[in-house]
């Protein structure tokens, strides 16, 4: 079982946790002025890279606060964790 | 047949024992120290069962988890299917049969404890043979928290089976010494009969603690019979020794063949001689030592077959010195033998000589498979080494590292050597600067002279090798066209496997697939690598070149019983019940789980069963005066300058210009605009909220409103609570509800005009503090009336005794439902399933067109959500009365059923596929729908259900079908509310 590093907590194994999908995928400002297509891909659509990806993480049964993390897809090695007012860290 | 082969001395067991055992009805005794495995052979008994496909008698191959064959049953104690004798500590009473592949589960319950233990360190070390003992003392020296795990019964893994001397002593007294040491250092913990199965991502390795088994009937009740150490460390290192590797040849399968290793380890480990006339084939010379070791025991080893050319001077030399006759370049060509082998058929590689030898017993040996399943299993890639014929790893990982045998080094001081290097290793990158170092003791076992020889299937025909005079002995079951069998406890011969590539298939992973081979209980441990080299023989491919199938967890068996542990019974789920739980018990309630919540279904009196009392209790509700527990439905707290915003997000509905003291029925959407939940919305202060959810969605509401809370407007000022368990709720419905409420809250003024409905008032009910609200989930006159939890039986009591005059009726869920669905109210998850909007459940009066944006509303307008064939809530009225529609049921047009649109062939069909069976049939029948809800009604006077249906209000008067079982039920469609439509009910 894998060990999360909560930013708040610390490294806490994975059950503690809870996946949120694709970070900075914000909500958009003006819902009424986008085009179905362009909704649609909002509500739809998510990256699904080969390697490093950013996503959205909640500490469900700790400290219940939401973080984003870069994952390797790959390994599932977490890169970084960050919070969720943060900028994508660079990676390598 | 028995017979003693105990030999007069030697052996870890303790001769003044006499411990009784029965196997397959045989009644045999064995020593303190043995395994069933050793205590059979001790008896002669090699025979353990017959083969699951052929029928064929098998035998006991190996001495340890590697077993491919001798699978028992354990009767006594207490059942367990699928063990290897090889594995099963003897004790006094065991009650054993040999089992053909399959296992029998007890339907008895299992009387015995179970638990798991977390055990956090900066080395774990997997196996205490001489490579884990010097990994985990070096690592120990260093101050490192080491914990060591070992499957044995004690340590020391392969020393047990030999009788080497390190620095001039009995191995095991270095053994001892380092055990010793590591008992008496602090932050070192060594579990024996402790089998790592799994190793995982950042140094988590899963284990499983035999603790009781070993005692039989003596194990204490109060200690856990297993337990799942869930081991977490810095830095791994495996040490998990080797498993010899077979030969196939032709009837390679009968009792009486064996591992040489094991052979070994029967000597020197229990005492005891594995036949009066052993043979040995080998492709190394790790067998000659099995020979001349026998032969030094006085067992008569006539001859030792070696597939190599060149026979290693010195050990054979001990050989002949000892009469033993060495054939250089030959193989083994077959056997024969009925339930035990008689004699071995030898053939030079070359062809130009065959002889037959008399044997009872056939130590094999093709080399060694390093251990490297928990390497694999951290995703550690492994080398093929053609030296070996056999898989090591082969690569550098940060956290774990391979030692001794695992790490193909089979010398013991060499495994000593890399051992201490590996813990050296491990303690540094744990952050330990290395301790004293462990020295290398000197070995006085005999070394390799001559490289090993990769033999995978000795070549020729399935049915003999060297002439025709050679022919398979399989009497028993049904005749197998090859006996040269690669996966033994699969009965899957080297012709399975050249079916497989005949057939196309070049990757292992296939052929394991096709072949069942490697997929018993031992995961191939014997049969796998043979299997590949099989495979790249026959396609004239390097297996340097192929990929060997992946290693997964868990590496030997675990019982279910085990993993589940402590979580079974009572505690297998949390209960969670209300405060007025034991009310309920205490007068009959039939319960009903609610996600994790124990809910009261109906209160059945001396009689009835839950039709009758679902009647009584609705006629109560709508006639009278009834009560029910609704303490589960979720409470959110909201609070903050900013919660009336969030809520306008949230909610399809306007929350913002609810006013203090009001109540709104409020319904949420994902941002797909399909309902989550819905729920009312009580207005407490500017900036407090008081939100419900339903029993089951709790969790999932508040959840959502802290996802959106902190991840898109954290700059929203405020919090979220779930106070859900911090009050008691009890509806008071039906139109004398007003009465009784006045009798017990004189203080507060019930009428109509002053607490209208969708309002609520802070009071005293029956002297109790309570929040009052006028919402109705019955269409009925109703109060909900919420008090803090503690007074909650009081309440309900007092409710109890103030309704007596009435004939207040307690009522649970079930009525409930009846209720609310009369009303044609809809509830989330029973009637909706995450494709439903507000809109198909004609519920466009909640969702708000003056706000500018919310969640769900800009997915209202996608085409799909626009199309008028979506699928409407409506109501259904069988055109018989009396027929309860089951929920679930499809709503069709066709007023006949077809036929299935793909016939089945009976089995009483003529066998094969008869072409006029496969027509094409009709195309499906179109299903409009489905029934979500359905009721007998006793304020209808009949049955009625909700379903959701495609144009469903457009069908509103159309006659259709739902199918129950053969026959067709006729319905017809109608409005969701069915009772009361005026709504003149709700004021009382």
């Amino acid at each position: 079982m894998q060990l999360i590093p909560c930013p708040w907590c610390g490294p806490r194994e994975e059950v503690e946790f809870h996946y949120g999908g694709q970070a900075h995928v914000a909500y958009p400002a003006e819902s009424a002025a986008l085009s179905d297509e362009e909704w649609a891909k909002f509500v739809f659509f998510r990256d699904n890279p080969r390697g490093p990806f950013a996503e959205r993480w909640s500490h469900a049964a700790g400290c219940r606060r939401w973080f984003n993390a870069v994952r390797d897809t790959r390994s599932y090695e977490l890169l970084a964790v960050y919070r969720p007012d943060q900028e994508r860290p660079v990676t390598t | 047949m028995t017979a003693d082969f105990r030999l007069p001395r030697g052996g870890r067991i303790d001769r003044d024992s006499a411990l009784r055992f029965t196997f397959n009805g045989l009644s045999l005794t064995g020593r303190q120290g043995d395994t069933l495995a050793s205590a059979l052979l001790a008896n002669g008994v090699h025979q353990v069962t017959t083969s699951i496909k052929y029928g064929r008698p098998r035998g006991i191959m190996a001495a340890g988890v590697e077993e491919p064959n001798a699978l028992v049953q354990v009767a006594e104690p207490f059942a367990e299917p699928m063990l290897t004798a090889t594995t099963v500590e003897l004790y006094d009473g065991l009650v054993a049969d040999g089992l053909v592949g399959h296992g029998r589960l007890t339907d008895e319950p299992d009387p015995a404890r179970y638990d798991s233990k977390h055990a956090h360190c900066d080395v774990v070390v997997v196996g205490a043979g001489p490579a884990g003992l010097a990994a985990a003392l070096t690592a120990a020296r260093s101050g490192a928290r080491v914990v060591l795990v070992d499957d044995q019964n004690e340590a020391g893994g392969s020393l047990l089976g030999t009788d080497d001397y390190l620095d001039d002593r009995p191995s095991d007294a270095w053994v001892r010494d380092v055990v010793a040491e590591l008992d008496a250092t602090p932050d070192v913990l060594l579990l024996n009969r402790t089998a790592a199965f799994g190793a995982y991502q950042d140094g988590f390795v899963l284990a499983l603690q035999r603790r009781t088994d070993h005692l039989g009937f003596d194990a204490p009740r109060h200690i856990a019979r297993h337990r799942i150490w869930r081991i977490r460390a810095k830095q791994t290192v495996i040490a998990t020794g080797a498993h010899e590797r077979p030969i196939v040849f032709g009837d390679n399968d009968r009792p009486g063949i064996m591992l040489a290793g094991a052979a070994r380890t029967y000597l020197h480990r229990y005492g005891v001689q594995v036949g009066r006339r052993v043979g040995v084939f080998t492709t190394n010379d790790s067998a000659y030592v099995a020979a001349i070791e026998l032969a030094e025991a006085g067992v008569d080893v006539p001859v030792l077959i070696d597939a190599r050319h060149d026979v290693p001077p010195k050990l054979g030399a001990e050989c002949a010195a000892r009469g033993i006759d060495v054939y250089a370049g030959h193989v083994v060509t077959g056997t024969e033998g009925r339930d035990h082998l008689t004699d071995v058929h030898i053939g030079s590689l070359t062809g130009w000589h065959a002889d037959t030898v008399v044997c009872d017993t056939l130590l094999v040996s093709g080399g060694w498979n390093p251990a490297v399943h928990l390497f694999s299993q951290l995703g550690g890639a492994l080398r093929y080494a053609p030296g070996l014929g056999a898989y090591v790893p082969g690569e550098r990982l940060p956290t774990a590292r391979a030692a001794g045998s695992a790490a193909g080094a089979f010398e013991v001081t060499t495994c000593i050597e890399q051992g201490a290097g590996a813990g050296r290793d491990a303690a540094r990158a744990a952050g330990f600067s290395p301790g004293v170092e462990v020295a290398v003791p000197v070995a006085d076992a005999r070394a390799e002279e001559t490289p090993s020889a990769v033999l995978w299937s000795v070549p020729g025909e399935p049915n003999g090798v060297f002439g025709a005079e050679y022919v398979p002995n399989a009497p028993f079951g049904s005749v197998p066209d090859d006996a040269r069998f690669v996966d033994l406890q699969r009965d899957a011969t080297v012709s399975d496997v050249l079916r497989a590539t005949g057939a196309g298939l070049s990757s292992l992973e296939h052929v394991k697939r096709y072949t069942t081979i490697g997929t018993a209980h031992d995961q191939g441990k014997t049969s796998g690598l043979l299997a590949a080299g099989i495979v790249a023989d026959a396609l004239g491919e390097d297996l340097a070149d192929r990929r060997p199938t992946t290693f997964r967890p868990p590496y030997t068996s675990v019982p279910f019983a085990a993993l589940g542990g402590r979580d079974r019974g009572e505690l297998y789920d949390p209960v969670r019940v209300t405060a007025l739980h034991d009310w309920h018990v205490a007068h009959g309630a039939e319960f009903e789980d609610v996600g994790q919540w124990k809910r009261s279904r109906h209160y059945p009196r001396q009689g009835e069963d839950m039709h009758a009392a679902v009647l009584r209790e609705c006629r109560a509700a709508r006639e009278g005066v009834a009560l029910m527990d609704a303490s589960t439905l979720g409470k959110i707290d909201v609070q903050g300058p900013d919660a009336a915003e969030l809520l306008d997000m949230l909610y399809t509905n306007m929350m913002s210009t609810l006013k203090v003291g009001r109540i709104r029925y409020g319904v949420m959407c994902g941002i797909d605009g399909m309902v989550i939940d819905d729920g009312t919305v009580i207005r407490l202060t500017e900036d407090r909220f008081l939100l419900t959810t339903t029993t089951g969605n709790a969790a999932m509401v508040l959840d959502w409103v802290e996802e959106w809370l902190q991840t898109e407007w954290p700059h929203l000022r405020v919090f979220a609570t779930s106070v859900t368990e911090h009050w008691v709720t009890v509806p008071l419905v039906g139109p004398r509800s007003r009465e009784v409420l006045a009798t017990l809250a004189p203080d507060l003024d019930v009428s109509n005009d002053a607490f209208g409905f969708m309002t609520w008032q802070d009071g005293t009910v029956a002297g109790i503090p309570a929040r009052v609200c006028r919402i109705s989930f019955s269409g009925e006159l109703a109060y909900e009336i919420n008090v803090n939890a503690w007074h909650g039986l009081a309440l309900w009591e007092a409710l109890i005794e103030a309704g007596e005059p009435y004939g207040i009726t307690p009522y649970g869920t079930e009525t409930m439902h009846v209720l609310r669905a009369e009303k044609g109210y809809p509830i989330v998850g029973q009637d909706t399933d995450g494709t439903v909007t507000p809109q198909d459940l004609g519920m466009s009066w909640a969702v708000s067109k003056k706000k500018a944006d919310f969640i769900g509303k800009r997915s209202f307008a996608r085409p799909e959500n626009l199309r008028p064939d979506r699928k409407h809530l409506v109501g259904l009225l069988p055109a018989d009365p009396t027929v309860l529609l089951p929920e679930g049921g499809q709503i069709i047009e066709s007023d006949h059923l077809p036929e299935p649109p793909v016939q089945c062939l009976s089995p009483h069909s003529p066998a094969g596929l008869n072409r006029a069976h496969r027509v094409v049939a009709q195309p499906p029948v179109r299903m409009l729908g489905h029934v979500t809800s359905s009721y007998d009604s006793a304020a209808l006077g009949r049955t009625f259900a909700l379903a959701v249906l495609r144009s469903g209000r457009e069908r509103i008067g159309e006659k259709l079908y739902v199918p129950i079982g053969d026959q067709l039920a006729a319905v017809t469609v109608t409005e969701t509310v069915l009772y009361d439509k005026e709504g003149a009910r709700r004021d009382g």
